[in-house]
């Protein structure tokens, strides 16, 4: 396969990984006001995510740096371009990670109140402003023929984009309130199971309705035809199965699919994208594709050899602390950490 | 408005903000890894309650850390896209490879540190922490051989207005890198000894858990000289590259306008940065060709002709840094170290000797000390960075050219705003949060009292 491609491809896969892993600890984020009756509980939930919540957020980025070394173009034009919104994201993602280590570590009320704010929020914002973006990729954006994004703030905030937020917002929450299900016992884990009930009709709604609006509002119908083929099929069917295993309380399963759902989501979007990687709504010709945006091919040569090798090693290791921390978190405080 | 100088306030506010909390990182995750390790190796409880407290101290920085690191890696592409554009086949490249090889590594394993305790056996709980001092290094390693192409660029060529890499090897073996990263890591080092020397003293004076703080001190104390040590001699080697690789930022770090043979050393001077000139000096001979040839004579290069040479060279335009900033930022890093060599190395001395340490003025200075790393590296980034200007890619690229086209002042000036309040905040917490545990010593570890018990939703 030529490098470009692969690329492409691997970039993918690290946006996907991210919006999965992190999904979820944005969910448990943002469950956390709801679910969290008592200190204790509200504990529980954050210990949750506590061993994997910033091993998550490398893949973030990760997938920042490797945009930056094998489409320079594409992280210039992107972050530059998304601006404010970015803004925003970091900013959230600051308090939150910082709220997680805080939060615990002094006894006052509100102390404690204000940073489980800023886990909600933290969580919150960029659960829906990543779908804002990842929308408005697949729309496309006034970039001119120097590869500048023109658009301003406002531009970036149209229906369609509002409306992948709220997708991303809900399937991370529904996400996030599978995984407390599968994490915790008692009344917690039954209020997060019921939860999970609840939001999972607006989700898979929002879902189709987005599928739908995707034919109007991109390109899809030139690029993948009527029939869009099984992998944005598979998004719908996962979604729907999801909601399936939940009543019949297999979190493990729901779990499984929820994620499968989110990926092949992720996946139908870098589809559409393929093979430009920013789509000027200006001018075809202006997109940024993986061959104008691209490293020359010594560097993605290089880069190769480095994924090839370190990638999996990260994966074992990654896995392996999922399997370490395996069992439901427990009430007793001296395993709360956090 | 002109954004350049904005973007550059930015870029100076978050990356010296970011680096107040990586040499901690560096230095605390190893001697807190030396603890585990004594204490696996002797199971010693007084160890383990070491680990544990200097370890709650390393995790409240470290949070600190990441968080402002994620800016670190968006930002060139916000602020800095024309840069990223141009340097984007290069600088990428260990971007991306420190977050593969080092931020999984640090951050994974760290999650296994704090929550592993009774999980993990206790060979592998220790393995976890040394992983994690190793990743914050290698992550050390990595942002540092993408800082070292801007100041030294290797390995690459310019092809249609891009600068693309030839050879791997050669930016990986960029000779900058290989003073600037033994330099920036027994930095962090020093930084994580004075940190549990200062905290020590502060509870010996309090009469505190001796034994605890006084087997901390001594362990950070033998620590810390031998890391103030080798970043002064390996400084040196860094000033001697310097000569060779960017002349005019060590004419500027020693106001040198002349060019001399053999060379002398400022020792304080007021200068006139516009007719590029002294107004008050007092200068020793010969020693600045010491510094930097090892030899009492060799000529170092002033200001005045390094200009005059780069405008033939590059064009015309000023090629003349801060000279205030690069001269006073030297000044303090380097009296900085010899400071801490000082204190360090007359605790150590009465320590080997069996003499009392607690004792005396000098020893009631350490709690203080602790802004003296802290100081040296701010200083130190001020000095590699600011003295590099008018280059954002020493040589080849021009930081007024470097920044986003589309990206408005209004822009800058509200995410400067936004960060500077943020970061304001948050070092009020973290401050409180440090002293907080720091007072309160080793016996309250996490304080699982339950509070606040009441629903924010029903
Ligand atoms: C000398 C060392 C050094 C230097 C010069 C920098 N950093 Fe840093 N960085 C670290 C050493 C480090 C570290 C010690 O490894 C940290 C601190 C806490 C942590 O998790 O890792 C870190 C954290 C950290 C993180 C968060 C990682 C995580 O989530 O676990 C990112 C994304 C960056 N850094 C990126 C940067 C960029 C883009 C820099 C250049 C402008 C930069 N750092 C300068
Ligand atoms: C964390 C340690 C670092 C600190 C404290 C630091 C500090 C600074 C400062 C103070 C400036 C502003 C200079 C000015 O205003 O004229 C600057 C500029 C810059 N530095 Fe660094 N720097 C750090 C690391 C790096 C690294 C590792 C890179 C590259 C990977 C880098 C790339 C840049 C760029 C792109 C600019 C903007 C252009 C400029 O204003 O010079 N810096 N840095
Ligand atoms: C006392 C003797 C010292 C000397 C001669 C010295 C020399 C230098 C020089 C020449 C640079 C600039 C390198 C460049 O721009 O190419 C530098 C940078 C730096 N120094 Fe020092 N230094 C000394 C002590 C210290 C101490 C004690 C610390 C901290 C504890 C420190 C921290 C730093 C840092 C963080 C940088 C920026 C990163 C780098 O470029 O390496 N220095 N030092």
């Amino acid at each position: 396969m030529e490098l470009n491609t692969l690329w492409f491809i691997l970039i993918g896969v690290l946006y996907t990984g991210y919006l999965v892993l992190e999904g979820f600890d944005f969910g448990v984020g943002i469950l956390l006001p709801f679910l969290g009756k008592n200190d204790t509980q509200r504990r529980m939930i954050i210990n949750t995510v506590g061993p994997h919540w910033d091993g998550n957020e490398v893949w973030l980025i990760t997938a920042g740096g490797a945009t930056f070394a094998a489409f320079p173009h594409w992280y210039a034009t992107m972050f530059s371009g998304f601006y404010l919104p970015l803004f925003i994201i970091l900013i959230a993602l600051i308090i939150r990670g910082v709220a997680f280590e805080f939060r615990s570590k002094d006894n006052h009320p509100f102390w404690r109140s204000f940073w489980d704010w800023g886990i909600f929020f933290g969580s919150l914002i960029p659960a829906l402003l990543w779908g804002v973006a990842f929308a408005n990729l697949i729309r496309g954006v006034p970039i001119d023929a120097n590869m500048n994004y023109v658009g301003g703030f406002w531009n970036l905030l149209n229906p369609y984009a509002l409306l992948g937020g709220l997708l991303s917002l809900t399937g991370f929450m529904l996400h996030g309130a599978i995984f407390l299900a599968l994490k915790t016992t008692g009344r917690l884990h039954d209020n997060a199971r019921n939860a999970a009930m609840r939001i999972w009709l607006p989700a898979i709604l929002i879902l189709m309705v987005f599928t739908v609006f995707t034919y109007f509002e991109t390109d899809v119908l030139i690029k993948l035809g009527v029939n869009p083929g099984v992998i944005p099929i598979a998004a719908v069917l996962c979604g729907l199965v999801t909601g399936w295993f939940i009543r019949q309380k297999r979190d493990g399963w729901a779990f499984t699919l929820n994620a499968l759902a989110i990926v092949f989501s992720s996946a139908t979007l870098f589809l559409i994208l393929f093979p430009r990687v920013m789509i000027s709504s200006l001018n075809p010709a202006w997109s940024l594709t993986i061959q104008n945006s691209a490293s020359a091919p010594y560097t993605l040569k290089v880069m190769t050899i480095v994924a090839a090798i370190f990638v999996p090693i990260v994966l074992l290791y990654q896995g392996w602390t999922y399997w370490v921390f395996r069992k439901r978190i427990s009430e007793r405080l001296e395993d709360l950490h956090y | 408005m002109n954004p350049t100088p904005l973007a550059q306030w930015q870029f100076a506010i978050t990356s010296v903000y970011h680096f107040f909390f990586v040499p901690l990182t560096l230095g605390l995750s190893v001697l807190v890894a030396i603890m585990e390790t004594l204490y696996v190796r002797t199971g010693r409880d007084l160890y383990k309650r070491m680990t544990k407290f200097w370890g709650k101290l390393f995790l409240i920085n470290f949070a600190m850390g990441v968080v402002t690191g994620i800016v670190q890696e968006f930002q060139f592409g916000m602020n800095w896209s024309e840069y990223s554009r141009f340097v984007g086949n290069i600088f990428g490249a260990p971007l991306a490879i420190e977050a593969l090889l080092a931020f999984f590594l640090e951050s994974t394993f760290l999650g296994l540190w704090i929550f592993g305790w009774d999980k993990l056996s206790k060979k592998m709980h220790l393995a976890a922490i040394w992983l994690v001092a190793f990743g914050s290094n290698l992550s050390a390693l990595w942002i540092l051989i993408a800082n070292s192409f801007m100041q030294q660029p290797t390995g690459y060529a310019i092809e249609n207005g891009q600068a693309v890499m030839t050879s791997f090897w050669a930016l990986v073996a960029n000779p900058h890198v290989w003073v600037q990263f033994p330099h920036t890591v027994l930095s962090g080092f020093t930084t994580g000894a004075f940190f549990v020397m200062g905290i020590s003293v502060y509870q010996l004076l309090r009469k505190k858990e001796p034994e605890f703080f006084n087997r901390s001190f001594e362990l950070a104390n033998v620590f810390g000289v031998i890391s103030v040590l080798l970043v002064i001699l390996v400084g040196h080697s860094q000033g001697q590259h310097m000569v060779r690789v960017q002349p005019m930022k060590m004419a500027a770090a020693e106001a040198l306008w002349q060019s001399e043979d053999p060379a002398s050393f400022s020792l304080f001077t007021i200068g006139d940065e516009k007719n590029l000139d002294d107004v008050f000096a007092i200068r020793i001979p010969r020693v600045l060709s010491l510094l930097a040839y090892n030899r009492l004579d060799g000529e170092v290069k002033g200001i005045r002709d390094l200009q005059a040479e780069y405008e033939t060279l590059y064009g015309p335009g000023n090629y003349v840094p801060s000279v205030f900033t690069a001269y006073w930022s030297f000044r303090i890093m380097v009296g900085s170290g010899f400071l801490m060599l000082f204190l360090s190395a007359w605790t150590l001395f009465r320590m080997m000797r069996g003499l009392p340490v607690v004792v005396g003025k000098y020893f009631k200075f350490f709690p203080l000390a602790i802004l003296l790393p802290y100081a040296a590296n701010t200083t130190g980034w001020l000095l590699t960075e600011m003295g590099r200007q008018p280059w954002v890619v020493f040589g080849l690229m021009k930081t007024a050219d470097a920044v986003s086209p589309t990206v408005s002042f209004g822009h800058i000036l509200t995410t400067l705003i936004g960060f500077t309040l943020v970061y304001g905040l948050l070092m009020g917490a973290d401050l409180y949060l440090l002293a907080k545990h720091a007072k309160a010593g080793p016996e309250i570890q996490t304080p699982t009292r339950t509070v606040n018990d009441q629903a924010y939703w029903e």
